[in-house]
């Protein structure tokens, strides 16, 4: 079993800020890590393989050469082999051209594989869509939102348990599929020292533009068919009112009148 | 124009079975496309060999200008036995309105179902100046595969120049896919849409967690797609109820077309009798209410409210709710009447899902928190001893 797993380097978004005078983002600062998501995508994929014979990790990221880092974290978490898609002609891509490229890649460089996991958004982009495009450009099923993955009694489909507005409910596919993630165990695992070692031995490998044999027109900005034609900062709510130092039964009955003064309660 | 490889082509018949307009068909032993073929992309999604490929060039302005009105994908409920459209249709509805009006075209309700069919006139009545209704067995249950075919058979067919979609769990799921077979651009989760000087769309949206807005063209080619957040746009004052124009569509869709199967569903009970997303008022909790137990508090308050219970992405983590009413960016968006926001801190991802609240009123211990700079009311406390008194307030209130 060959198990693909996609992953991004994110920004923690929580800092990320736009320079006012040139509306460009302000990254000085800002610290780069394995998105979440993706991160759950990972350790789905690493706790199927441990139950399984010859299954095999590949994670995949398409990014500038610094999401190498990405990879090794990858490798520290249980994959067995990196690969970094990596090109100034990647620039500027939107989820299209993302999806493209991605699937360009894992077709070329493990046409073998049997499941694609990937985490449902990007914390940075948060469009949720590289998954679902990626799956309809390689014409696989997909299941979106899992949090459960495992084989059908028979061992000949995926079985995954996912969210749904209203509760869960359990998917089978036949494989080759893609299954988005959007969650996984609560508690995130640190790898140990011997892991960290052990990932600097696994292989870890970049493809370019040229070993995608994608024509050029197709990559990066010009590939794409969306265009981002204006970054601002978001509007500032005003500020309501502010009430502290008030005993529980002050604060209580001032909510209280508020819920009356705006007719919330007659 | 579709291209066909006939050295790869095994003759396996698959992309004959699942053409929605019947345009391929064998002749004299070879795999042969028809003039009812629309490019809808559903053959080569199921050949296996690579046999099949369109391709599409860069539209020019001319060739842009041929795509006409605005369709809106009205994603389905399902209430017992009625059928109704979810709210963030109607919204859709009312935006998509303004944006055929500006554009001069007209605005189309595109509805996927099964044999059960929801009054339709209803969304004449809420701006749709017509209904396109595709019916099959195979659409009463949602998905991924059959309203993907669906709807990439309708887009190909009737060529709009906008389509819009709900950023729900199931407009999330198959319009990147749509957007992928027909090559089209797609922006998630949209907040804002306007048409420009240029007559093209003008998409915006939050990114990096809501700490920036960005405004994307999809300048190439047609149509252009978005999907948009829930709550964000008003619903429509309904006009008078009045027969629409319907136009029905025949689609062919086959059950192999369908690659996923549901084996089990469970509903979760989350204690309320109205969906978060409807909900007029709506009494959340955070990592501030302390235990589990102490939301039966905020529990008490949403009812005297006439509202349902919510909650920040910690609480469900600690396992306190379930994930049906989790309000935030991974959660559910909201834009109720009313919000109560106890002990909530108000990290972006929460702030996102909820800012559109016409009135918000935040409780907690810290009064740096960021929720305050968003509240209409802030009040520094210990949210459950205030929520327990408010609750005490609201019951000795209501037996005057």
């Amino acid at each position: 079993m060959k198990i693909v797993v996609c992953v991004k380097q994110v920004p923690e978004v929580t800092n990320v800020q736009v320079d006012p005078v040139t509306g460009t983002l302000i990254r000085e600062g800002v610290q780069s890590i394995l998105n979440p998501f993706c991160e759950y995508a990972l350790d789905h994929a690493v706790r199927m393989a441990k139950q399984l014979e010859n299954a095999h990790v590949v994670a995949i990221s398409m990014g500038p050469p610094q999401a190498k880092d990405v990879l090794l974290r990858c490798l520290e978490l249980g994959a067995d082999e990196g690969i970094l898609v990596t090109d100034r002609q990647f620039a500027g891509a939107d989820t299209w051209a993302t999806s493209y490229t991605l699937a360009q890649a894992i077709r070329l460089a493990v046409p073998d594989y049997d499941l694609i996991l990937v985490g449902k958004q990007a914390i940075d982009g948060d469009t949720a869509q590289v998954g679902p495009e990626i799956a309809e450009i390689l014409s696989l099923p997909q299941i979106t939102y899992g949090i459960q993955i495992g084989l059908s009694p028979s061992g000949r489909q995926v079985r995954v348990t996912r969210e749904v507005e209203q509760g869960y409910e359990v998917v089978e596919a036949a494989m080759p599929a893609l299954v988005s993630f959007s969650k996984g165990e609560m508690v995130r695992r640190a790898p140990s020292f011997r892991d960290v070692l052990q990932a600097r031995e696994k292989p870890l490998r970049m493809l370019s533009a040229a070993a995608l044999n994608i024509p050029e027109e197709e990559l990066g900005l010009k590939g794409s068919f969306t265009q981002v034609v204006k970054v601002f900062p978001p509007p500032e709510k005003k500020t309501g009112r502010l009430l502290q130092d008030l005993e529980a039964e002050e604060a209580a009955q001032a909510i209280f009148d508020y819920l009356i003064e705006r007719r919330f309660i007659e | 124009m579709l291209k066909i490889d006939h050295e790869r082509c095994t003759k396996c018949k698959l992309c004959i079975r699942n053409c929605p307009f019947g345009a391929l068909s064998m002749v004299d032993d070879l795999l042969q496309v028809n003039e009812l073929c629309t490019l809808c992309g559903a053959c080569i999604n199921v050949c296996r060999f690579d046999a099949l490929s369109i391709e599409r060039k860069k539209a020019s302005k001319e060739e842009l200008a041929k795509f006409r009105d605005v369709f809106i994908w009205i994603e389905l409920d399902e209430m017992g036995e009625t059928i109704q459209p979810k709210k963030v249709a109607l919204e859709l509805l009312g935006k998509g309105r303004q944006l055929a009006d500006a554009l001069g075209e007209q605005l189309v309700a595109v509805v996927l179902c099964g044999e059960k069919c929801l009054d339709l006139n209803k969304l004449g009545q809420f701006g749709a100046d017509k209904v396109i209704l595709c019916q099959h067995p195979l659409l009463g249950q949602y998905s991924t595969d059959g309203f993907t075919h669906a709807m990439c058979a309708i887009i190909s067919a009737k060529k709009p120049a906008v389509v819009l979609y709900g950023a729900t769990p199931h407009g999330r799921d198959f319009a990147p896919r749509v957007a992928a077979r027909l090559k089209l651009g797609l922006t998630a989760d949209c907040t804002g849409l306007e048409i420009d000087a240029e007559r093209q769309l003008v998409q915006t949206r939050p990114a990096f967690g809501g700490n920036i807005m960005a405004s994307i063209i999809t300048p190439y080619n047609r149509p252009q797609t978005a999907t948009v957040r829930p709550n964000v746009f008003p619903v429509p004052q309904a006009g008078q109820d009045q027969a629409v124009k319907v136009e029905i569509f025949d689609l062919v869709l086959n059950r192999s077309a369908i690659r996923t199967r549901v084996v089990e569903k469970s509903v979760m009970a989350d204690g309320n009798a109205t969906r978060i997303e409807d909900a007029r008022v709506i009494v959340s909790g955070g990592r501030g209410c302390q235990k589990a137990a102490n939301l039966d508090i905020l529990r008490s308050v949403a009812g005297q409210l006439g509202g349902v219970l919510g909650g920040s992405r910690a609480i469900v983590e600690q396992g306190w709710i379930p994930h049906t009413i989790q309000v935030g960016q991974s959660g559910t968006t909201v834009g109720p009447e009313l919000y109560i926001a106890a002990g909530i801190s108000g990290a972006i991802q929460h702030v996102v899902g909820m800012s559109s609240s016409k009135t918000i009123i935040a409780v907690n211990k810290d009064p740096e928190a960021p929720i305050f700079k968003i509240a209409d009311l802030s009040v520094v406390g210990d949210a459950v001893e205030i929520m327990q008194k408010l609750h005490e307030l609201l019951a000795a209130h209501s037996h005057i």
